[in-house]
C-alpha cells in the first residue's frame, strides 16, 4: 500500500507527460519550422524592425539574445528601484540596489533566485508587470536558443540558424501564452487567488487578526512553472496554499514543470528527421529522472537524522497536504528541471535526502532540464558522448552526420566547465576570503555544523544552473551573495549559451556526412547508457569532493 | 551601465520589442485572467474566504489560523493548528518555514518540547503525539492536520465544551478529507473548518 501511494502519482505524471509528448512536441516542431507568420506577428515584426524571413548567422542571433536580455535587466531593475512612485505598489518602498540587482538578474536569467520575501518587499506592479514577464521571455529564449542548436544540426552548409526575434515571439505567443491561459484559469478554480486586492484583515475565529494577502498568484504561477522559472509569488512558494492548494493542483503543477522539457525531444527527432534520435535523448532523461525521484522518495520517507526521528517522520517543512510522497514528487521535477519551486523546504530535508536536489541540479539540469536549456544541455553531452564513444571503440565522432572535431569539442567542453566553475569558486571564495566568510557565518547561514556549507553550496549550485530553489535558511539578501550570486547567475546562463550558439554555427556550417559501418549509431540502448554515463561521470568526478564536506559527512 | 546604454541604442529592436511584449504578458495576460477569475469564480480568486454564522469573514478555508489566546497558550475549547514558523505563528504576510536542519539541536529541542507539551495539553502518552504536531510546515500557513492529530484533540475539545466526546469524534471523523483522487497527497482535516463547526457547541452550558 505504501508502495503503490509513492508509484501512482509519479506513474500519473508520467502517463500524462506521455500522452502530451507527441502533440505537444509536434506541435513545438511546426511553430519552429512553419513560414507563416500570423497577422499579429506580421504586425509585431514591422514594428520592431524585423524582417521575419531573413536567417541569423551565429553571432546575429547571439546579439539579440544578449541585447533583449540586457534591455529586460535594465527595466526590472528600474522598475523595482521606481515602484514607490508607480501605482498598485502597495505601498512599498523602492527595492535597494543590491536586491534590484540580484532580483533582475534571477528573473532574467531564467533563475528566479529570490533573496527577498514577496509579500514585503515587491507590489503588484513589479510581480506582473515585471516578474511575470520576464518568465515568459526568459524561457521563451531558452528555447529560442535550443531550437538554434537543433538546426545546426539539421541544416547543411547553411550560414543561418534561425532569426531570434521570430523564435522568442513565436514561443511566447504560440506556446507559452496560450497554455498559460489555461492553465492560470485552472488553478484558480483549485484555490490560486487571482485579484488586485491589498491585503485585507480578518478577524479570526479565536479573536485574534490575521492578514490575507491578495495577488495575481494564477496567472504567474502558471508561467512560473510552465517556463521552469520558478520564483515564488509568496515567501513560501508552492508550500504556500495560495500558489498550490490542494494534492492536485500539486500534480497539476509538476505537470506544467515538466510538460515542455520531455516533449522537446520530440521536436528535436522530428525537426532532425529521425524520431528515433529524440527518444534516445528522451529515455537517458527519463532514465535519470526515475532513478533521482526513487532515491529522494526513499530517502524521505526513511527519515533519517536527529530531528525527523525525534519527530517520527521527516515532516518539518512539508504541508500535510502533500506529506512525504507528493513534496518529494514536486521536489524532484522541480530540480531536475530549472524550475526551483518548492512545496516543502529543502533546507529541513534529511541530510543526504537534501542532497539529491543539490545534485540533480549538478547534473547540469538535464533530465529532462528547464524549457530548451534542457535539451541544449542534453545534446552538448550527447556530442562529449559521442566523442568519448568514438575514443573507446575507435569509431569516427559523429552526431547525426556531422563530425564531432576540434572546434565542437572544445566548445562542448567549455560549456560543461562553466558551472562547476562559478559553483565550486562562490562557495570556495565565500570561506576563503576573511572578511566574506566573517559575514557569511555571522549573518547568513542559519543551520549551524557541516548543514552551514551545504547551504552555501546550495546557493551556488542553483544561481549557477539557474535553478533558484535554497537551502532558505540562508540569509542571501547581503551584499555578498547579492553580488556573487547574481554575477553567477548571469555567468550561468549566458556564457554557455555563446557557447551553444557557436556550437550552432559550426554544425550548420558543415556538410552532412552519410552513415557508414563506422558510425556509432546514436539511437540505441547502448548510446542512451553511454549518455547517461557520460552525464553522471562528469558530475559526480567535479563535485564529489565539496558533497562529501557537505552533505554526504552530515548524513552518513 | 554605458555599456547597457551603449546596446540600447544600437539594439533599437530589442527594447521595441520588449516594450510590446512587456504590455501583452505583463499588462493583457494578467488582468484577462484577472477577468475571468472575478466573473466565472469570484470566491476563489478572491481567497476562498469563510464566514461564521454571522456572515463576517473569519479567514480563508486555504490559510491556517492560530487558535491561542493573547499570551500565545492553545484555547482549548478549539482544535489547534500544527506548529508555525510564520512570523509569530499563522503570519499570512510572512509565509515561510523554519529551515531548520535535520541535524540542528535547536530543532531536536523544539520538537521534544512540542511533544512534552502537546502531550500535556491533551492529557495523553507523549508517544502517540504525531509528527505533524511536531513540525513546522512549509509555508507557516498549512490549513490541515492529520486525522490522527485531530481524533487526539476530539476529548479535550469536548471536555472544554461541556459536550459528549462521542460527539466531537464523530465530528471529526466527517471532517477528514480522503487524499485526491484516492491516491494523491494525505488524508487530511481542515482546522477552520472544523472549529466553525464546532462553534458555539456546548455556548448554552457557559
Amino acid at each position: 500500500m505504501a508502495v503503490l501511494l509513492a508509484v501512482l502519482p509519479a506513474a500519473a505524471v508520467a502517463l500524462v507527460l506521455a500522452l502530451l509528448y507527441r502533440p505537444l512536441g509536434e506541435y513545438m516542431a511546426r511553430v519552429f519550422t512553419s513560414p507563416r507568420d500570423l497577422a499579429v506577428e506580421r504586425g509585431f515584426y514591422r514594428l520592431i524592425g524585423v524582417d521575419p524571413a531573413s536567417g541569423q548567422s551565429w553571432q546575429a542571433y547571439l546579439r539579440g539574445v544578449l541585447a533583449f536580455s540586457a534591455v529586460g535587466l535594465l527595466f526590472l531593475y528600474l522598475l523595482q528601484r521606481l515602484q514607490a512612485f508607480l501605482p498598485l505598489s502597495l505601498g512599498l518602498p523602492p527595492v535597494p540596489e543590491g536586491l534590484a540587482f540580484s532580483t533582475a538578474a534571477s528573473f532574467v536569467t531564467n533563475t528566479n533566485w529570490q533573496s527577498y520575501s514577496p509579500e514585503a518587499t515587491v507590489g503588484h506592479l513589479v510581480q506582473f508587470g515585471g516578474l511575470a514577464v520576464q518568465n515568459f521571455v526568459s524561457a521563451a529564449a531558452g528555447l529560442a536558443v535550443a531550437v538554434a542548436l537543433v538546426r545546426g544540426l539539421a541544416r547543411r552548409r547553411s550560414g543561418t540558424i534561425g532569426n531570434f526575434w521570430v523564435d522568442l515571439t513565436r514561443g511566447t505567443l504560440r506556446i507559452l501564452l496560450p497554455i498559460s491561459l489555461v492553465a492560470a484559469v485552472v488553478l484558480i478554480a483549485g484555490g490560486v487567488v487571482q485579484n488586485l486586492g491589498g491585503p485585507t484583515e480578518v478577524r479570526t475565529l479565536a479573536g485574534a487578526t490575521q492578514t490575507i494577502p491578495g495577488g495575481t498568484a494564477a496567472s504567474q504561477e502558471a508561467v512560473k512553472l510552465l517556463g521552469t522559472n520558478g520564483g515564488g509569488y509568496f515567501n513560501a512558494n508552492s508550500a504556500h496554499p495560495f500558489e498550490n492548494p490542494s494534492p492536485w493542483t500539486n500534480l497539476f503543477e509538476i505537470v506544467l514543470m515538466l510538460a515542455i522539457p520531455f516533449s522537446l525531444p520530440r521536436t528535436f527527432g522530428r525537426m532532425v528527421g529521425d524520431h528515433r534520435q529524440g527518444y534516445a535523448v528522451l529515455a537517458a532523461m527519463a532514465a535519470i529522472f526515475v532513478v533521482s525521484l526513487t532515491a529522494l522518495t526513499a530517502l524521505e520517507l526513511n527519515g533519517a537524522g536527529a530531528a525527523p526521528e525525534a519527530a517520527g517522520a521527516a515532516l518539518e517543512g512539508k504541508e500535510q497536504r502533500f506529506g512525504v510522497i507528493a513534496s518529494a514528487l514536486f521536489g524532484s521535477a522541480s530540480t531536475l528541471t530549472s524550475t526551483g519551486a518548492v512545496n516543502s523546504m529543502f533546507d529541513s530535508y534529511t541530510a543526504l535526502g537534501g542532497m539529491v536536489p543539490m545534485v540533480n541540479m549538478m547534473l547540469g539540469e538535464v533530465a529532462p532540464g528547464g524549457v530548451g536549456s534542457g535539451l541544449y544541455g542534453m545534446l552538448v553531452l550527447a556530442l562529449l558522448a559521442v566523442f568519448v564513444g568514438g575514443l573507446l571503440v575507435g569509431r569516427t565522432p559523429e552526431y547525426l552526420g556531422k563530425r564531432i572535431g576540434p572546434r565542437e569539442i572544445k566548445l562542448a567542453s567549455l560549456y560543461i566547465l562553466v558551472s562547476p566553475t562559478l559553483v565550486l569558486a562562490g562557495t570556495a571564495l565565500s570561506f576563503a576570503v576573511p572578511a566574506v566568510r566573517a559575514g557569511v557565518e555571522a549573518t547568513s547561514i542559519l543551520n549551524p555544523g557541516l548543514h552551514g556549507l551545504s547551504e552555501v553550496l546550495y546557493a551556488f549550485t542553483s544561481a549557477s544552473n539557474n535553478n533558484g530553489s535554497a537551502f532558505a535558511g540562508l540569509t542571501a539578501d547581503t551584499p555578498w551573495f547579492n553580488t556573487a550570486l547574481g554575477i553567477a547567475m548571469l555567468l550561468g546562463r549566458f556564457v554557455p549559451i555563446v557557447f551553444v550558439l557557436a556550437l550552432a554555427g559550426a554544425l550548420a556550417a558543415q556538410d552532412k556526412a552519410p552513415a557508414t559501418g563506422g558510425t556509432l549509431p546514436t539511437h540505441r540502448p547502448q548510446f542512451v547508457g553511454l549518455l547517461i554515463g557520460v552525464t553522471v561521470v562528469v558530475t559526480a568526478l567535479t563535485y564529489f569532493p565539496v558533497l562529501a564536506l557537505g552533505p554526504l559527512a552530515e548524513g552518513l | 551601465m554605458g555599456s547597457t546604454r551603449v546596446l540600447i541604442r544600437h539594439h533599437g529592436t530589442a527594447l521595441r520589442a520588449f516594450l510590446v511584449l512587456t504590455v501583452v504578458l505583463g499588462l493583457v495576460y494578467p488582468l484577462a485572467v484577472t477577468g475571468v477569475g472575478r466573473v466565472l469564480m469570484p470566491e476563489r480568486a478572491d481567497g476562498s474566504p469563510v464566514r461564521a454564522q454571522d456572515g463576517t469573514v473569519v479567514g480563508s478555508s486555504l490559510i491556517g489560523q492560530s487558535f491561542t489566546g493573547a499570551d500565545g497558550a492553545p484555547l482549548p475549547e478549539w482544535f489547534q493548528s500544527r506548529p508555525s514558523a510564520a512570523g509569530d505563528g499563522h503570519d499570512a504576510g510572512a509565509s515561510g518555514g523554519s529551515n531548520l536542519g535535520p541535524e540542528n539541536p535547536d530543532l531536536v529541542d523544539t520538537v521534544e518540547e512540542r511533544r512534552a507539551a502537546v502531550a500535556e495539553f491533551e492529557g495523553v502518552d507523549p508517544g502517540s503525539v504525531p509528527a505533524d504536531a511536531l513540525t513546522a510546515s512549509g509555508s507557516g500557513l498549512d490549513p490541515h492536520i492529520s486525522p490522527a492529530y485531530a481524533l487526539l484533540q476530539a476529548p479535550r475539545v469536548a471536555e472544554a465544551r461541556g459536550v459528549p466526546a462521542a460527539d466531537v469524534q464523530d465530528l471529526v471523523r466527517r471532517s477528514i478529507e480522503p487524499r485526491d483522487l484516492g491516491f494523491l497527497g494525505e488524508e487530511r482535516v481542515n482546522v477552520l473548518k472544523l472549529n466553525l463547526a464546532v462553534d458555539g457547541w456546548g455556548a448554552e452550558g457557559r
